[in-house]
């Protein structure tokens, strides 16, 4: 069924524009239309049918969920909802608080906040049309390993003694007292469609630019860059390739949408598993913005230690996918 | 008179709630004044997780998204 935006890129590249495969920008151009085509047409398909299957899931019924949970069981729910609740960014303080004042430990409440960006179900689908199911897999599995460990880890050095004052005060007022969960409402499906329909054109409205940006680097890796310079030079996952493409990631920023046709170039160059997700999710997890927003929150010292687990963690990950990478 | 105000953290959405909000408070011709509540602090006093958020006389009528007009109608007749 995907084939047809092959044939579209076909059909406009190679005929209409009368470029040929063999030119570096003729086989730039074709990747470039194929992609976009292809995941703008997914998403808006795959936005509104999720939205209408998870329309009564939100931030507020997950903290009902959270709100008394064992710590063992708590970090992995955490993460599990971090992925499938949908989520903008932008409301990440007051769902920090939210979380907080119902007295969730801060390691449940940053495994959240953490896997969020990192999947979602739309980055899902769009890994599991282009670059298969196993990738999918292991992309899901690492995403939630991270938040998980980085949410364990936090709790075990204390790190909620980092928060700014107010937050902290709201923690210990919420675990003293006995949390009171919210009526969940039953939506119809006349409101589940309208919210679908507000949520596609939010979502889109959001990451449209990621996947231009996105295709776009990925044409350019795929007609610019010569065959065999990747792999002669980074191919064997030369140890410091890991460490190195996780501090080039962390200062750049990109949506997770935009990041698979990235992943799907690096990939077809024969850049490493490894080193590809470790540079990958640096550049989707980590971005300046969110962290100036956290500081209204959490002191200098908590969002040092986020930082310092979430690198620690993509280079561990890394090196780990880098050596098993060959066998899977 | 009315007390309305709305809170969330300068996101894009936010503001653009507070304007709305004023243009239909001006059409109406109703008393009411408008702010913006930007103190995370202050948005976890109303329970609020998600924003924009609408508070009218410390009520929380609305939570996660741009209100429509109508709604905003609904509330100030």
């Amino acid at each position: 069924m995907l084939v047809i935006f092959s044939q579209f890129a076909d059909w406009l590249v190679y005929q209409l524009l009368g470029l040929s495969p063999e030119q570096r920008l003729g086989e730039a151009l074709h990747f470039f239309v194929e992609d976009t085509s292809k995941i703008f047409a997914l998403l808006v398909v795959m936005i509104y049918v999720l939205a209408l299957l998870r329309a009564s899931l939100n931030v507020e019924r997950v903290r009902d969920y959270l709100a008394g949970k064992h710590r063992t069981t708590g970090y992995l729910l955490g993460s599990a909802f971090g992925a499938v609740t949908p989520f903008c960014s932008c409301s990440s303080i007051p769902a920090f608080l939210g979380f907080t004042s119902a007295g969730i430990p801060l390691g449940i409440t940053m495994a959240f906040l953490l896997t969020s960006p990192l999947i979602n179900e739309v980055a899902v689908l769009l890994l599991l049309s282009i670059l298969g199911w196993k990738f999918t897999l292991i992309y899901i599995a690492v995403g939630m390993l991270v938040g998980i460990c980085a949410g364990a880890l936090l709790d075990a050095i204390h790190a909620e003694r980092w928060l700014q004052a107010f937050a902290a005060k709201a923690l210990e007022r919420g675990q003293q007292q006995d949390f009171q969960a919210g009526e969940a409402e039953v939506l119809s499906w006349q409101a589940r469609h309208q919210f679908a329909k507000q949520e596609t054109r939010d979502i889109f409205a959001r990451v449209w630019k990621w996947v231009l940006i996105g295709v776009g680097l990925g044409a350019a890796l795929h007609g610019f860059v010569p065959d065999g310079w990747v792999v002669a030079h980074l191919g064997q996952g030369q140890w410091w390739s890991v460490p190195l493409a996780v501090l080039l990631g962390v200062p750049l920023y990109s949506n997770v949408t935009g990041i698979v046709p990235v992943m799907e170039s690096l990939l077809q160059h024969g850049l490493p598993i490894g080193t590809t997700l470790a540079f990958c999710m640096a550049t989707v997890a980590a971005s300046f913005p969110e962290f100036v927003l956290l500081k209204q929150v959490m002191q200098w010292r908590l969002l040092a230690a986020v930082l310092l687990i979430l690198l620690t963690a993509f280079t561990l990950m890394g090196w780990l996918f880098n050596l098993i990478g060959p066998l899977l | 008179m009315k007390q309305i105000k709305v809170l969330g953290s300068g996101c894009t959405k936010c503001v653009k709630t507070a304007e709305l909000i004023s243009e239909v408070v001006a059409e109406l011709g109703v008393d009411a004044e408008v702010s913006k509540e930007t103190s995370p602090e202050a948005i976890m006093g109303y329970g609020v997780m998600r924003t924009p958020a609408v508070v009218i006389d410390e009520h929380v009528v609305h939570s996660g998204s741009m209100p429509e007009k109508a709604q905003i109608v609904g509330w100030l007749s």
